[in-house]
């Protein structure tokens, strides 16, 4: 029997050969931040396997390894099955199985005992990046009457908010690379035109594929012409393609950018005609790029200067130019800087609004939540809102964003109040997000509940859980694809949760119930997805939205000349100037720095030469490696035979240096801590630098070892410090001092 | 008409989609390979120029999909490549495509 859409022709679930085939999206868990098509297999209530959907734009088909071998994760003899209260002591493995009901009793118990005793602030929620519920966590937060909602110990909320909080004040808007994403004809669509040039900068995007970016979109623009730009201390597949890579030493980008900036305006070759239309401030910015100098910028950066000449006259040169920058801006100290002296290249260039350049997306539909928490879980009561902990970052409390950092600070001294219990959701911290993992273990004594909600048992709920809910797949789930503005699409449920595995919106709404029945009035994740359809400007149910499986809005280019940005209707952009702000003043008014300047790592081979003598190796970590998503898949055979052990990427010369050979465990380690890991020779890498895996772990390890599945032995983060950058937001991941030795 | 599989390494990322989905589409155990991935260098050339290919090529444990294609459906790893830089077909006609540089063309059992 097939089911049809009488709009697209197109069914969402048919008989083939014996199964029964479900079209979604994809999404989480596991899994990342896209949502590509897939076609679930199922015989007899069971997922068989899943294939690309070739009908989907967005991927056309192809899939990736992960969700090609998702039936590992999803069928992993190691899921979460059932909500367990801890039996012993936190650490130990000894867990007593609960109803539903059990755990949502004893859960409502104990928090509202901390609420009644400390205050609802003392509670925090937390998520981390493995599950989608960006929007909906929130909704936990308000529920509690807590303002304490925060990506769980990431230090200085360092993933795309500095970059989007440097360049948002600017711009106005969110922007994205074009690679044809928002239109479903895509790479055919007469309106489109291939980005003459890709500046692919602080990412691997054909691995990483992050913030709504499949990387391979930037192949398929590499076949029609498009010449790349490549900033990375590594030889990535895409630097090996490209016209230019730049090696720089990690966390020098900013310098680069505005000696790029310093190229193009002495040159002349800045797109004049967009910045006088369109652009506020460009004196001071210009007259700010004397200071950095391609010389100056090569001898920071340690590059040729040629090379930062030549790339800056390409991109300037080039007809149409994007920007696909990633993680390593937020993870230098003062990355908020970084992002923004990156963005000014952009609109330097005029490559805004253009087919193939950056364009600007918005929700589609009105539907905001599925990315953004919307404002209806703000708490209302001013007073409470104003216990948002962020105490020691004045930017941070001027623009209403948490600080991880001040939680983590609260935990350990009470001050200004203790934070008592945590509710972390899709939050793997002692083995991923949190730096300085060892401190947040002991820091997690002073609290007195913690609830994990996950699909495994991860370090951080073996070590610290006092009662684990379990999570659902994808497959077991309906939603709503999100985290990106080209179209509005289902995800599809095939197949029964496992066990007593519920979604997380689920979770969140009945935990929600305990403490806010008005405010969480669903039954069901057909009424929440209702509900969130209901609020944007689309009349569309979520069982209609299946029956297409995918729904694009139109899409315009230039739509600041067109009026289609401002609430006024007037041409230009969303900022107070209706311009491009070289120089922001907003950024100003909230204490930030308002024009892009270049600071030096805290931990450098220039600013702590001391310190280099000891440790004298520039350490970048948590380069993304096919198969995994941060600390996914350790357990999934497949994924796991691609990339067996935790690696630091070194050049053979630097290794010889040390006595290393290839395959040799080594021992990495700086001031803060150490770990072990397997060298793995490179010769496409900075000698002065090297690259570490992140978030490992060893779920093949008996739980009841004492070592929680061997989580400080080979995370890189205990060589990470907790700290931000000046503003509160940023941190060091990516631009550390460490040394290098065999280990035993 | 012998079959082949013409792939197109200037593109080839080396992401190992189409060894997971052989696997996948054929139920093979996770050491079980239908095709497999092969690299090279990186090395570096003239000019600042570098060799670091991935090519992969069919095993013994191909059987060219034959299910797949009798219902005029792609072999699992063309559809599923990312890189969109493998084709499926008759070896005349993928021959007379081998036009550029980094291509190659596996004949198949």
């Amino acid at each position: 029997m097939e089911l049809k859409s009488d709009q697209s022709g197109r069914a969402w679930k048919w008989e083939e050969d014996g199964y029964t085939v479900y079209r979604s999206n994809s999404r989480t868990g596991p899994g990342c931040h896209d949502n590509c098509g897939i076609l679930m297999y199922v015989k007899d209530g069971a997922l068989m396997k899943i294939e690309g959907d070739p009908e989907n734009p967005y991927n056309q088909g192809r899939l990736c390894p992960r969700c090609l071998a998702a039936k590992e994760m999803i069928y992993n003899p190691d899921r979460l099955l059932y909500p367990m209260k801890r039996a012993g002591k936190r650490g130990e493995n000894k867990w007593e199985r609960m109803t539903w009901d059990e755990a949502y009793d004893y859960c409502e118990k104990k928090l509202k005992e901390v609420s009644a005793k400390y205050g609802s602030e003392s509670i925090s929620v937390t998520q981390g990046t493995g599950r989608d519920i960006n929007g909906y966590g929130p909704r936990t937060a308000k529920s509690f009457n807590t303002p304490n909602y925060m990506p769980g110990f990431l230090s200085g909320f360092g993933c795309y908010i500095p970059r989007l909080v440097s360049t948002g004040f600017k711009l106005g808007d969110f922007v994205i690379a074009d690679y044809s994403q928002f239109f479903p004809e895509r790479y055919d669509d007469p309106r489109w035109t291939p980005p003459s040039v890709i500046v692919i900068w602080g990412n691997n995007p054909v691995v990483a594929n992050s913030d709504g970016t499949l990387g391979h979109w930037i192949v398929e623009c590499i076949k029609r012409g498009s010449e790349l730009i490549v900033i990375d201390p590594k030889l990535t597949w895409l630097a090996s393609r490209a016209k230019y890579w730049l090696p720089v030493r990690p966390g020098t980008d900013a310098a680069l950018a505005i000696a790029m900036g310093n190229v193009i305006c002495s040159e002349g070759i800045e797109d004049k005609d967009f910045i006088e239309k369109w652009t506020a401030n460009f004196e001071d910015y210009k007259n700010k790029t004397l200071e950095y100098s391609p010389e100056k910028a090569a001898e920071i950066c340690g590059i040729d200067k040629q090379l930062i000449i030549e790339a800056a006259r390409l991109l300037a040169k080039a007809n149409t130019a994007c920007l696909q920058w990633g993680v390593a801006f937020d993870h230098s100290s003062e990355g908020f800087l970084t992002g923004m002296a990156v963005m000014d290249l952009v609109a330097l260039t005029g490559n805004i609004e253009k087919p193939g350049s950056m364009v600007i997306g918005r929700p589609c539909f009105g539907v905001t939540d599925t990315w953004n928490p919307p404002d209806d879980v703000r708490l209302e009561d001013e007073e409470q809102r104003e216990k948002i902990l962020n105490h020691k970052y004045p930017a941070l409390r001027a623009i209403g964003v948490i600080s991880p950092d001040s939680i983590l600070d609260a935990i350990e001294t009470g001050d200004p109040y203790p934070v008592k219990a945590l509710w972390m959701q899709t939050n793997n911290p002692l083995a991923c997000m949190g730096a300085d993992p060892k401190r947040i273990l002991k820091a997690f004594d002073n609290v007195d509940f913690i609830v994990v909600v996950d699909m495994f048992m991860t370090p951080t709920a073996l070590a610290a859980a006092d009662v684990i809910l379990p999570a659902a797949s994808f497959a077991e789930r309906i939603g709503l694809s999100g985290h990106q503005p080209y179209y509005l699409g289902a995800i599809v449920k095939a197949i029964e949760p496992l066990g007593d595995c519920k979604s997380d919106p689920q979770i969140i709404y009945e935990i929600g119930k305990r403490f806010d029945p008005e405010g969480n009035p669903w039954n069901n994740d057909e009424e929440f997805y209702n509900y969130i359809l209901g609020k944007g400007n689309l009349p569309i149910k979520y069982s209609e939205l299946r029956e297409q499986t995918w729904k694009y809005p139109e899409f315009e280019y230039y739509k600041h000349e067109k009026g289609l940005l401002r609430a006024d209707g007037e041409p230009g952009f969303n900022t107070m100037s209706g311009k491009y702000e070289f120089r922001c003043e907003m950024l100003a008014h909230f204490g930030l720095e308002d024009l892009a300047s270049y600071s030096e790592p805290p931990e450098s081979p220039v600013r702590t030469p001391e310190l280099a003598q000891k440790y004298p190796l520039v350490l970048t970590t948590g380069a993304r490696r096919w198969g995994f998503f941060h600390s996914e898949h350790r357990q999934s055979p497949s994924m796991r035979r691609l990339h067996p052990d935790p690696c630091v990427t070194i050049h053979p010369e630097t290794a010889a240096q040390y006595g290393i050979k290839d395959g040799d465990w080594v021992k990495i380690e700086n001031h803060l801590g150490e770990c072990r890991m397997k060298a793995e020779f490179f010769a496409g890498l900075r000698k002065d630098t090297v690259s570490a895996d992140h978030a490992w772990w060893f779920p093949e390890r008996d739980p009841e070892d004492g070592t929680f599945f061997g989580t400080f032995e080979s995370n890189i983060n205990c060589l990470v410090p907790m700290r931000p950058g000046k503003s509160g937001l940023a941190n060091s991941c990516k631009s550390l001092l460490c040394r290098i030795s065999k280990a035993d | 008409m012998a079959k082949g599989l013409l792939i197109d390494y200037r593109y080839c990322t080396g992401c190992h989609t189409c060894e997971i989905a052989c696997r996948q589409e054929h139920d093979y155990e996770p050491t079980k390979d239908g095709i497999k991935l092969n690299s090279i260098g990186p090395t570096p050339l003239p000019f600042g120029r570098w060799q670091y290919d991935f090519f992969p090529s069919p095993t013994a444990f191909c059987d060219g999909c034959g299910d797949r294609v009798s219902k005029s459906k792609k072999p699992a790893c063309v559809q599923h490549c990312q890189a969109g830089c493998m084709e499926f077909g008759d070896v005349s006609d993928l021959a007379a495509k081998l036009v550029n540089e980094k291509m190659v063309l596996f004949t198949l059992k």
